[in-house]
């Protein structure tokens, strides 16, 4: 199923990630997807996340899909050139993973393989631009395809509180001239942000998806603040992630947090994409607290 | 070495609007330029009567020789609604970046050659990309002033402006999108997608 359908229709599109293991054994992700996010529209995996070297994100979308779930590709231009990226994208739709999101990819620098040479012979518009060419039976050499075109549900990413807003919504546009027919977002913790965000970014008419980072504690939250770009949790989440260290270690502080940010901006997009980073059995409860 | 070779009559053209000033770098050994194109395009320019004026020089990518050389033609560049340059990209990006707000055009791709290369400062910095995009970055290279030489935009990376990759270095799409809106050009982000063309074997271009 394409996601792209359940914006039509007019649902609020719920989204979770899974990361892909190290090694080669994913029965523990599988199981706990079919457990805990059956029950929302589709599940996002990611594509050697911080540019650590991890098991495919295509391979674990075909098994998710094998146990029943609706995958979403994550597809980076960090480690292939054009071709191998069209290569992939035929392979996907020929599984029928028809769920694509097109992402640049962080620098090989920052992950545990510093060493490898870093790609970057597309970027995240120009994948979106070559998906929508492959739609229509040609590839970026200008050869046909044979046979059926593939279709995809394109979807993008946005860093709606990031401190360089105008230059994001600049590239959000060229993503949506490219075929990006939906967002997620990077992590929202200051829903006014977010809200002046979309204010700017619903002339795009393409649905948005609120995204959210699960706290685990406050060290985590100042990590962030310190090191991942687009992200500032305010002083009184820290405080209250300190606050009761019991509450936030069970995740009940996070759990909660969450679901405030997800009230206070629902109004305002089409649907929220959770990133629990390992802890996706508490997705339910957000949601079930979020009133979702 | 490298070797620099017009852009197609047609992308030249599209630059084209009202009058222009004319700078062209033909000087430097290490370059091979295209010389004899560039003046019958020059003269086409002349008849028809946009030019307001022409420089032609060495080392244009010299910042230290600029203002002085650019200073002469003050009244011509003023007249001028672009400058369009013929040069390898460094000679473009050093004088976009002294002439801001003004529009700066590059005309030519620049390519490699084997060999050593010319005098350039090290805050311009040229790949030989072969497909030269200063048109579309307000004279700022992308392919050199960001870590992941991305031609259509930021990506998530940037922090208090700084890249990802280095939080010493100002993220490039920082500065080429300050340089867009300074000179009034941000229509930029709606012009079509284009692929980037990284193929620097001329033979395989020119076909
Ligand atoms: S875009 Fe940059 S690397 Fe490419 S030719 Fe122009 S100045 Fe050189
Ligand atoms: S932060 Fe800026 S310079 Fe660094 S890779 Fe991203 S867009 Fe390029």
């Amino acid at each position: 199923m394409r996601i792209t359908e359940c914006f039509d229709r007019g649902e609020f599109v719920v989204t979770a990630e899974v990361g892909p293991p190290k090694g080669i054994n994913i029965d523990g992700i599988v199981a706990e997807a079919k457990e805990f996010l059956s029950g929302i529209t589709a599940v996002n995996v990611t594509d050697c996340q911080s540019s650590v070297m991890r098991i495919g994100s295509l391979a674990t979308c075909k098994a998710l899909k094998d146990a029943g779930l609706t995958p979403i590709y994550q597809l980076t231009c960090r480690d292939r050139n054009r071709i191998a990226l069209q290569s992939d994208l035929l392979s996907a739709a020929m599984f029928g993973i028809e769920n694509v999101l097109a992402l640049t990819g962080d620098h090989t620098k920052l992950g545990d393989h510093p060493q490898a040479k870093p790609v970057f012979d597309l970027d995240s518009v120009s994948l979106l631009h070559t998906m929508s060419l492959l739609e229509q039976g040609v590839d970026l050499g200008g050869n046909q395809l044979v046979g059926e075109p593939p279709k995809f549900a394109k979807g993008a990413v946005v860093s709606p509180c990031s401190d360089s807003v105008d230059v994001q919504l600049a590239k959000m546009e060229r993503k949506v001239m490219a075929g990006a027919e939906y967002f997620q977002t990077q992590a929202v913790y200051e829903p006014e942000k977010f809200i002046e965000f979309m204010e700017t970014a619903k002339q795009f008419g393409k649905p948005v998806q609120l995204g959210i980072v699960l706290l685990k504690n406050a060290g985590m939250a100042k990590f962030m603040n310190r090191n991942v770009a687009g992200i500032h949790v305010p002083d009184e989440m820290i405080a209250e992630l300190a606050g009761d260290k019991e509450k936030a270690k069970s995740g009940e502080t996070g759990v909660k947090i969450a679901a405030e940010i997800i009230k206070a901006c629902k109004p305002y997009c089409q649907g929220v994409h959770i990133m629990a980073l390992g802890w996706e059995s508490k997705v339910p409860e957000i949601l079930k607290l979020a009133g979702i | 070495m490298l070797i620099t070779k017009l852009k197609d009559k047609e992308m030249i053209a599209s630059l084209l609007k009202g009058k222009v000033f004319v700078i062209n770098c033909f000087g430097c050994k290490e370059v091979h330029f295209p010389e004899e194109e560039a003046k019958a395009l020059q003269k086409e320019w002349a008849d028809e009567g946009i030019v307001t004026g022409v420089l032609t020089t060495d080392y244009i990518c010299n910042p230290e020789n600029l203002p002085l050389r650019l200073e002469r033609h003050k009244a011509e560049i003023e007249a001028a609604d672009a400058v369009l340059v013929f040069s390898c990209g460094v000679g473009v990006q050093t004088v976009s970046e002294y002439l801001a707000p003004k529009r700066v055009c590059a005309c030519c791709d620049t390519y490699p050659l084997p060999g050593g290369q010319g005098v350039t400062p090290l805050e311009y910095d040229c790949d030989q990309c072969g497909e030269c995009w200063l048109n579309l970055t307000g004279g700022i290279c992308p392919i050199t002033a960001c870590s992941k030489s991305l031609v259509n935009g930021q990506c998530g990376g940037a922090k208090n402006g700084m890249c990802e990759v280095d939080p010493e270095m100002e993220c490039g799409w920082e500065r080429i999108y300050r340089r867009l809106a300074q000179t009034g050009r941000l229509d930029v982000f709606k012009t079509p997608v284009h692929i980037h063309n990284f193929a620097t074997d001329l033979e395989l271009k020119q076909e």
